[in-house]
């Protein structure tokens, strides 16, 4: 927990020496370092920044990445995945002057491939990692790698499950979710082999009634962990709290939400992308395509709930510091999906950062109740 | 005035409040100092909305006089404003009809949103059948299944009216939900292109097919289209015979039944030309815009055209200029929450206050301007 | 491990059960207030706007006071008032009812999501429900009986106004307002005002409705919450024929029918869950294909009302 903790300190920290090296080199005896120049950055989300859920981890880092040096934020919400979303790029850079600008929903990505060329002078940070060598030099697609983060919720809720079963509560049927179910599947099953995961997919990004009665639903089958992958956890997290078991976050910090039952969460660490901005404000160089998990700094785990013992908490840490040496692997054989057949033998290991089989994943692992719907 | 021919219904009584005819719809009609007052009441309504929202904004510490200038810098104050309310406006003045022409024959259809779903439907599904189809022609085929698709949905509910009396309004608001679901299920298997793992869409439809900008614009050939058919619907429903029989069935239904007009006929031309038009808006975001169908076809497109055909007192022409209007509120809502944090939803509230003062301002009419004699 | 909790399909039908009453109460207090509203002769189709008002104005009430049961009188309260400006501006000549709901229903949300901005985030107090399986050990069974008190009371009320409407004065001038205003008129009553109260007392109702969604299921504030709950009442009132005590058994079988796939998903069957979600409305429709003919008004439809002919 206090590692966690201390990363964030180090990013704030960090924030201030050099907010700090700014103010000095605006002396008449010039300083080494040059003052980055003010800059523009606007952040687009798809629905309201506070829905503790999926944009309001890209309004926490934009807040992180409004204290840089010489930045100046301005923030549009409920922008839809249509053409308007053009217009409201075009709107902040020509307009307000915005030089970067971070659409932050999935499928804002084609609307930023056909604008991006207009404007070299602006950058586009995309959060999805889809990035081609034909794509405009003036993007950046980055992404974190949700399911080693579910995997450590799954430890934490394999230890902690008193049933044997948790619960996966997903919005949509991409490949992003099924890899962060089986990431919480193979996180629980490692801990206790007999544990099984009821998967059920709404089929919406939000919809509060339909994720509480999912939840109540699971709860019924004696499900005591869930977790849940929709734009807003927050009312699966809450009823699982009113019902009495246990939950994981996922996005951002639910702890508040559920302060007996709440274990730990998958959240992203969105302002890594600080250091994009910078280099774009210095003219330095930066990635278009940055994919990772923890060793690659892009997702975080949330702060323990109360309810988790020490020997849980050291148990997830280890295998975090697993995902932070690269010794541990989350896919490795020999592994069978949930029809029985063997996707990987044994002895075979998938690298973390192997993105082609993650986008080809269409199936789910043994233990996981439930299926994809596609073939 | 506009009072319906004759009609021995008790609704007919002058300080009946039940409305049960749907003579007024037809707002600004045969006798030019009509056409005057409605168009004056209108912008009266437009006003005193304007006054009540600038309060409004007022009480919540923001300078009106500020927001509104800032309403008119985002919608008509520069040349990229302006576009950006052309492109906002340019589904509207097709969905707008879908509402409209039904309200010719005295029906009040609200399943606008649903004709656009079905519309994009219709064209990807035709899309990927014309597949080596040449351009110019594939495109028009695929507009046309469009609009189709979406005319025979709305032309149901008129059969059901026809047939089985079922209330248009209820059945049509029914039907929207129904098409969301199909396109839901859709989208998600049976017609998914499974290679998109960005979100859940159907096949796309060829490069080929798809339809540019209008040259020197941003803005795409939808614009042209909507303008086109809005105004031959204009002629038609007003200078020809077709025109004037829906008129003499949406004042009064027995007088056109003595008159021996094909009541049941026009009842399901007027949806289905209703529905065409909507369809054709959907047909013409995934001809235009999009390239495929997913849940970004349900952004509202058809209930913002319900509200377009209200207050543009149903006459095809007035529904240019609503849209614009509307399509400027729009367009701009993006700059009042970046410059003076207001909340998207103020566009909403602003809509809904105009929307409820035309409203009432129709009990004013007939009492503005000295009167002729009797229609 | 698992044998006193794996219910297999008794937890199906049990989750269907306890969904049918927690999704249903939102339902049933809003077509109740909407069949008032109708039998005056009025059709009100902006409770969705009034719905989302309501539970708005709960939610932040009960935040900022820490009582969940003001928070419902509030809700009720602003849900009144979308309801006094309804009929308001309905009463002015000339001015079609059905527009005027959409008018609201655009209003009302709008409004409710702009006021509504600073409430997303926090936890409010919730409204406690009566646990009614305490005699159960078995904790799913426990909660699905764990109902909320509002269901009662849309019960009561369905009652009471189900006996009302046919044997109390109150009723027969509401229904005569309704049927003949003419009649009405002849005998010197006021059918404006009678309408709007009904339809001041429809939006109180509708109000509660949405107290319910935001205090006590889901309980909780965004902008998603209401999934055109408010419109499906309207169908709701019609497809129940306008008699309160058909609307408390329709709500609870439209709530059936929105559980129904969450809980089907949780025994394994995922294939076409968007078609189950599309059940309620389909089942509608087709009751409404049903009952209509043209010859004759749908029975029970009050004559002065616009969208029966």
């Amino acid at each position: 927990m206090a590692d966690v903790f201390s990363r964030r300190r180090l990013l704030t920290g960090t924030a201030n020496i050099i907010g700090a090296s700014t103010l000095l080199s605006g002396l008449p005896l010039r300083a080494f370092a040059q003052a980055p120049k003010p800059i523009t950055v606007g952040f687009i989300y798809a629905a309201t920044r506070n829905d503790y859920g999926w944009n309001q981890a890209h309004a926490v880092a934009a807040k992180r990445i409004a204290q840089l040096p010489g930045v100046k934020l301005i923030e549009q919400e409920r922008v839809p995945e249509t053409v308007q979303v053009e217009r409201v790029m075009e709107s902040m850079i020509q307009l307000d002057g915005a030089k970067v600008v971070f659409p932050t929903s999935f499928g804002f990505w084609p609307f930023i491939q056909k604008i991006a060329p207009k404007y070299p002078e602006v950058l586009f940070v995309h959060a999805g990692g889809l990035w081609k060598d034909t794509d405009p030099k003036n993007t950046i697609g980055y992404r974190g790698y949700m399911e080693e983060p579910h995997y450590l919720c799954g430890i934490a809720a394999g230890m902690m499950s008193k049933t044997g079963k948790v619960g996966f509560i997903g919005s949509k049927p991409l490949y992003f979710i099924f890899n962060n179910c089986n990431g919480f599947v193979m996180g629980a099953r490692s801990v206790k082999p007999d544990a099984t995961c009821q998967v059920v997919i709404t089929g919406d990004w939000d919809n509060p009634v339909k994720e509480a009665e999912t939840v109540n639903a699971l709860v019924d089958q004696g499900v005591d962990v869930i977790v849940a992958n929709v734009d807003s956890p927050k009312v699966a997290v809450e009823t699982a709290e009113r019902r009495g078991i246990m939950s994981c976050g996922y996005h951002t910090d639910l702890s508040a939400l559920a302060p007996k039952g709440f274990l730990t969460g998958a959240e992203w660490n969105w302002a890594k992308a600080g250091d994009f901005v910078k280099a774009w404000q210095t003219g330095g160089s930066y990635p278009n395509l940055y994919r990772g998990g923890f060793r690659q700094d892009m997702v975080a785990i949330s702060p323990f709930g109360k309810a988790v013992p020490q020997n849980v908490q050291d148990a997830v840490l280890k295998a975090r510091q697993g995902f932070l040496d690269d010794t541990l692997k989350l896919y490795k054989g020999p592994l069978k999906d949930n029809k029985g057949n063997q996707v990987l033998a044994a002895g075979q290991e998938i690298a973390n950062t192997d993105n082609p089989f993650k986008l080809s994943v269409k199936w789910l692992v043994e233990g996981a109740i439930g299926s994809t719907g596609l073939q | 005035m506009r009072e319906p021919l004759a009609a021995p219904t008790a609704a007919s009584a002058p300080h009946s409040s039940s409305g049960v005819t749907y003579g007024w719809l037809l707002g600004a009609r045969h006798l030019p100092t009509d056409g005057l007052e409605s168009l004056l009441l209108s912008l009266a309504a437009i006003v005193v909305a304007a006054l009540l929202f600038g309060g409004f904004l007022a009480l919540q510490g923001h300078d009106p006089v500020a927001v509104y200038q800032t309403l008119y810098l985002g919608a008509f104050g520069t040349h990229f404003s302006l576009e950006n309310t052309l492109t906002q406006a340019a589904p509207l003045l097709l969905t707008a009809l879908c509402t409209l022409i039904p309200a010719r024959v005295g029906l009040l259809v609200i399943g606008g949103e649903g004709a656009v779903v079905l519309g994009g439907l219709g064209a990807v599904i035709a899309g990927a059948a014309l597949g080596g189809a040449p351009g110019p022609i594939g495109t028009v085929l695929t507009l046309a299944a469009g609009a189709l698709a979406g005319g025979l949905w709305i032309a149901s509910a008129g059969a059901l009216k026809h047939l089985r009396g079922v209330n248009e309004t209820i059945s049509t608001l029914l039907l929207n939900y129904i098409a969301i679901a199909l396109l839901n299920h859709l989208v998600s298997g049976p017609i998914r292109d499974f290679s998109q793992t960005l979100k859940a869409q159907s096949w796309s439809i060829p490069d080929a097919f798809m339809i540019g900008n209008i040259p020197g614009w941003s803005v795409h050939w939808g614009l042209v289209i909507g303008l086109v058919v809005c105004s031959l619907l204009h002629l038609l429903l007003r200078h020809t015979t077709l025109g004037f029989s829906m008129d003499i069935l949406g004042g009064n239904r027995r007088a056109a039944q003595m008159a021996g007009l094909p009541i049941g006929r026009l009842i399901l031309l007027a949806c289905f030309l209703g529905g065409a038009a909507a369809g054709l808006a959907g047909a013409i975001e995934i001809v235009a815009v999009h390239g495929a169908a997913s849940e970004s076809l349900v952004v509202g497109l058809g209930y913002t055209g319900i509200l377009v055909a209200f207050l543009a007192r149903q006459n095809a022409l007035a529904v240019i200029l609503v849209a614009l209007l509307l399509g400027g509120i729009s367009a701009s809502g993006g700059l009042l929450q970046r410059r003076f944090d207001i909340p998207h939803a103020a566009t909403t509230v602003l809509q809904g206050l105009i929307f409820l003062c035309v409203l009432a301002s129709s009990a004013f009419a007939g009492r503005m301007l000295p009167r002729r004699s009797a229609a | 491990m698992s044998g006193t909790f794996d219910l297999g399909w008794w937890g199906v039908a049990l989750a269907i059960v306890a969904g049918a009453i927690r999704v249903s109460t939102p339902y049933l207090l809003v077509s109740l207030g909407e069949t008032l509203t109708e039998k005056s002769g009025r059709v009100n189709l902006g409770l969705e706007g009034t719905l989302v008002m309501g539970a708005m104005t709960g939610f932040a009430t009960s935040y900022l006071t820490g009582s969940p049961w003001l928070g419902m009188l509030a809700a009720g309260v602003a849900g009144a008032a979308l309801g006094l400006l309804h009929a308001a501006i309905c009463n002015l000549p000339r001015v079609n009812d059905v527009a005027v709901g959409i008018a609201l229903f655009l209003f009302g949300i709008g409004l409710a999501f702009y006021l509504g901005k600073p409430f997303i985030e926090p936890r409010g107090p919730m409204l406690p429900g009566l646990p009614l399986g305490s005699w159960s050990d078995n904790p799913a069974i426990r909660s699905a009986f764990d109902i909320s008190p509002m269901f009662f009371i849309g019960l009561a009320l369905a009652i009471a106004l189900q006996w009302g409407l046919k044997n109390t004065r109150w009723g027969l001038v509401l229904r005569m307002a309704g049927e003949s205003a003419d009649a009405a008129r002849a005998i010197g009553l006021s059918v404006d005002r009678i309408r709007t109260l009904a339809t001041i007392a429809g939006g109180f109702l509708s109000g509660l409705g949405g107290g319910f969604l935001s205090l006590y299921y889901p309980g909780n504030w965004n902008e998603g919450l209401s999934s055109g709950q408010g419109l499906m009442a309207i169908a709701l009132v019609i497809f129940a024929r306008w008699s309160p005590m058909r609307c408390f058994y329709a709500s609870l079988l439209f709530g059936g029918a929105s559980a129904i796939g969450p809980a089907v998903q949780t025994v394994g069957i995922t294939e076409g869950y968007y078609l189950f979600y599309a059940a309620p409305y389909v089942l509608t429709l087709g009751l409404l294909i049903y009952s209509s003919s043209p010859s004759r008004t749908l029975a029970g439809a009050p004559s002065e009302l616009s969208i029966s002919r």
